[in-house]
């Protein structure tokens, strides 16, 4: 949010009795920080993003952020310059999904700190490591309602992991560093350091010391020892053991654990949304993913199950429908590094305190035999052929967007990232598209952020071509809605030369709320119409993309081609059916097992 | 959605799933024709609102009762705005909130009376000590020392009789009027109800509680892991 009002403001203020008013006065060191040696608050910070291994940043300049910015200016960091901060706080937490490391963004005070605010809060639900840099009015004007002063730490206080006000030139490198590692410390989740100005632009020598997470935040990894042969024993006596895998088990990097764990004892396996690619579903053993838009047959599996071997999840509503009904008859070995998610919305029989990966480790070398279970796997496969994921596709109605969903899984390779948006488009994205490694689905789960999709395909871009991976495809599933909410980062997709596949599945509805509508509210379509949208693929040739519009079957086959051979940022505008509803469905509240598989069964 | 029509997807070179989605196209049930939520087997197990498996013929709910929270935290900017934001968010019922500082420098004591489940105090505590101030963090036995503080203002239409209930509560006058006097009182939770309860009868003007304080009784660490001071030797802690 740079502001050029701004600098006036800022200049009359260091030009008085701003403390930091010599700074001013001193030549920039342009010479950046050498290996080990820094000259300033600013420069103290970046040191310590380096040393911590940052490799990118993305984000907004600003009038109280500058300082940073210009130490960035030497830094091995890449920074990817953003339209918007939200954009930037959305590509710093794909990137730090697709990477496994923490994502990077930095914003100035005031409206760039607030802008952050929504990607925050989102890595904050999804617990994604990712550390938030802002600029801050220079201390001494704090609490006077400066020029684009907001209490950062004040906002952001309930949506991160712990955040800090630098108070410090000496120290704020190391106050940077910690925070850096606090965010990947334990249960993964965003933090901030709120940086005034005079604190940045501060002379200091002092170089940052090797970051660590503060006491008490790195917890144990191992599970108690009894706790696991309890569990064990659990597992071994079930009759329908079920596995679901959450978000925790990609973050913990545990999708071999996960894989060895279930396959040698032969438990069927659900996930949960976030645990999208924890698990092949293309397995045997997998029944894909549970909750209100989930597979039927993993429905049936979570309500019937009597040992839920839940791992990484927080039991979310969107998961558990009704509480009273969900896995009513099972005893629940739950896994997780939070004590805190033990038994808050699900009781668990079996906690098991520690890292996904580890835990799960623990116990495929104590359960000594295989729960007999050959009876309820194949109760399991008939479920899957009893409720398969299928959809219509009549003459008389229009391109169906599931079709595209498949289209795009056929014509790409299993490392394919995909991104979404929120909403039917990110549902369908999910249940046909098959997902069969980690850090491949890349979407907005707990916060459901609308928007999500295009600044996700940017970082996960930059992420795949860090990591050396350019021959990756990023795909992009976005809504129109959602699309219209952050398409400006195609801006910056174009000047970066990003090579994404943007796939609008465009109905002319914010369609969930249409669907809602219609089975809720009497079909009473209040402000969910769309069709005022403009022609996404004109729009996606301005801003210097490729851009194609689909509206037949026998055009989505080749666009898709296209789109994906295109080298750069392409958008698909696809023009779906705008009745297509997503199906099957656990209403809000709802048992699992009852999930309604037709319209009139809502 | 009219599952029965025929897949009229044309044949597609690049991208076709032509082999999975359509009904039409396999043997596969369509959505209408798969059994409705009602022709299904349901368990007849449920779960409380508290996520614990329960008979349904005798649903046993948890009652909430009052619990003292006692936390030692570093004293930096913000930490009761972390632990009282925490609080509200997460909709606990609590009482009371006093701070103060300790023995040792640059840690505090926030001492919280809360109503609460014991899913619902278990889940104070966890999300308390995740806040990174937070030190250490639990319930004081149901033993410990409570001690409020209260001043109450009551109109000095009578001081005897108000001279003589104050004795009565142990309580001590601190400003003495021509239209009021203010007496100062401590003790626990049951003790003060029952004084305000007797001076009601002069009028109570005004009243200020500090709300309940607490130690665990002799050598039993009042937060979880704070190790007893002794003569020249203040309390310390593991972290």
């Amino acid at each position: 949010m740079s502001d050029t009002a701004a600098q006036p403001r800022e200049d009359d203020a260091e030009d008085g009795d701003d403390p930091t008013a010599a700074d001013a006065d001193d030549p920039v060191d342009t010479d950046g920080p050498a290996a080990g040696s820094v000259s300033t608050g600013a420069e103290s910070v970046v040191a310590a993003l380096e040393a911590a291994g940052a490799q990118t940043a993305f984000g907004v300049q600003g009038g109280a952020i500058m300082p940073v910015y210009d130490a960035l200016y030497d830094s091995s960091i890449r920074h990817v310059t953003m339209a918007h901060e939200q954009g930037a706080s959305h590509a710093a937490d794909a990137y730090g999904v697709v990477a496994g490391e923490p994502g990077l963004c930095l914003a100035t005070s005031g409206p760039g700190a607030t802008n952050l605010v929504t990607g925050i809060a989102d890595a904050d639900m999804d617990s994604d490591a990712m550390l938030a840099l802002t600029g801050q009015v220079p201390t001494e004007f704090v609490g006077n309602d400066a020029f684009q002063e907001t209490d950062t730490v004040g906002v952001t206080r309930p949506i991160t992991k712990h955040n800090y006000f630098a108070n410090g030139a000496d120290s704020v490198g190391d106050t940077v560093g910690e925070a850096f590692e606090l965010s990947r410390a334990g249960r993964p989740g965003p933090t901030l350091v709120d940086l005034p100005k005079d604190v940045t632009q501060a002379e200091t020598d002092e170089t940052p010391g090797p970051a660590t997470p503060p006491a008490g935040t790195d917890p144990d990894p191992t599970a108690d020892a009894d706790a696991v042969e309890e569990a064990a024993r659990a597992i071994e006596a079930a009759e329908r053991p079920v596995c679901l895998f959450g978000g925790g088990v990609i973050k913990a990097d545990a999708s071999d654990a996960a894989r060895t764990f279930a396959r040698t004892y032969g438990i069927p396996v659900t996930t949960t949304m976030p645990g999208i690619g924890s698990f092949p579903e293309d397995d045997d053993l997998c029944l894909s993913w549970a909750g209100m838009h989930g597979t039927g047959y993993a429905n049936m599996a979570i309500t019937h199950t009597d040992c839920l071997i839940a791992v990484g999840t927080r039991f979310d509503d969107r998961l558990t429908g009704g509480i009273d009904t969900f896995a009513p008859e099972a005893e629940v070995v739950h896994v997780d590094i939070d004590p805190a998610e033990i038994s808050k919305n699900v009781h668990a029989d079996y906690p098991l305190i520690g890292d996904a990966g580890r835990v799960l480790d623990q116990l495929t070398a104590a359960v000594r035999e295989a729960p007999d279970a050959e009876a309820w796997r194949e109760r399991c496969a008939e479920w899957k052929e009893t409720y398969p994921l299928t959809y219509a596709t009549p003459d008389d109605e229009p391109l169906k967007p599931q079709f595209v969903v498949e289209a795009f899984d056929e014509a790409t390779d299993d490392d394919t990232i995909v991104t979404t948006g929120v909403g039917q488009h990110q549902m369908w994205a999910s249940q046909y598209w098959t997902y069969s490694e980690p850090r491949t689905w890349v979407s907005s789960h707990g916060l459901g952020t609308m928007g999500y999709g295009v600044p996700a395909a940017v970082g996960a871009r930059v992420a795949a071509d860090t990591m050396g991976e350019q021959d990756r495809d990023v795909v992009c599933f976005d809504g129109d809605g959602s699309f219209l909410m952050t398409m400006q980062e195609l801006s910056v997709a174009v000047r970066e030369d990003l090579d994404i596949t943007i796939a609008v599945l465009n109905n002319e509805y914010i369609g969930m709320v249409r669907q809602w509508q219609d089975a809720f509210y009497e079909g009473r379509h209040m402000a969910s119409d769309y069709t005022w949208m403009p022609e996404f693929d004109k729009l996606a040739e301005a801003f210097g993309a490729l851009g194609l519009r689909v509206d037949d079957y026998d055009e989505v086959a080749p666009a898709v081609e296209e789109g994906l051979d295109y080298d750069g940022p392409a958008v698909i505008d696809f023009h779906v059916d705008p009745e297509e509803n997503v199906l099957p469905m656990v209403p809000s509240g709802g048992a699992n097992g009852k999930f309604a598989t037709a319209e009139d069964q809502l | 959605m009219s599952g029965d029509a025929p897949d009229s997807r044309p044949a597609t070179d690049g991208g076709s799933a032509s082999d999975t989605g359509a009904p039409g196209a396999d043997s596969r049930p369509a959505p209408s024709e798969q059994p409705a939520p009602e022709e299904r087997d349901h368990p007849e197990g449920r779960r409380n609102l508290e996520g614990i498996r329960i008979d349904p013929v005798v649903e046993a709910e948890h009652e909430s009762r009052r619990a003292v929270i006692s936390a030692l935290v570093e004293d930096e900017p913000g930490v009761l705005a972390r632990v009282s934001g925490l609080v509200s968010r997460r909709q606990f019922n609590i009482e009371s909130l006093t701070v103060g500082p300790t023995t040792v420098d640059g840690h505090s004591r926030i001492t919280m009376v809360v109503e609460e489940t014991d899913p619902g105090i278990d889940q104070i505590e966890k999300q308390m000590a995740k806040l990174k101030p937070v030190i250490s963090v639990g319930e004081v036995a149901g033993d410990a020392v409570t001690s409020e503080l209260v001043l109450l203002k009551v109109e000095a239409d009578d001081p005897a009789a108000v001279h003589a209930v104050s004795e009565m509560y142990d309580g001590r006058t601190v400003d003495a009027g021509p239209e009021t006097i203010t007496v100062e009182l401590t003790g626990d939770n049951a003790s003060i109800d029952n004084a305000i309860g007797a001076f009601e009868r002069f009028g109570i003007v005004e009243i200020a509680r500090t709300g309940p304080t607490a130690l665990a009784r002799g050598n039993t660490p009042t937060a979880p892991g704070e190790k007893p001071g002794t003569a020249g030797e203040p309390t310390t802690h593991d972290d």
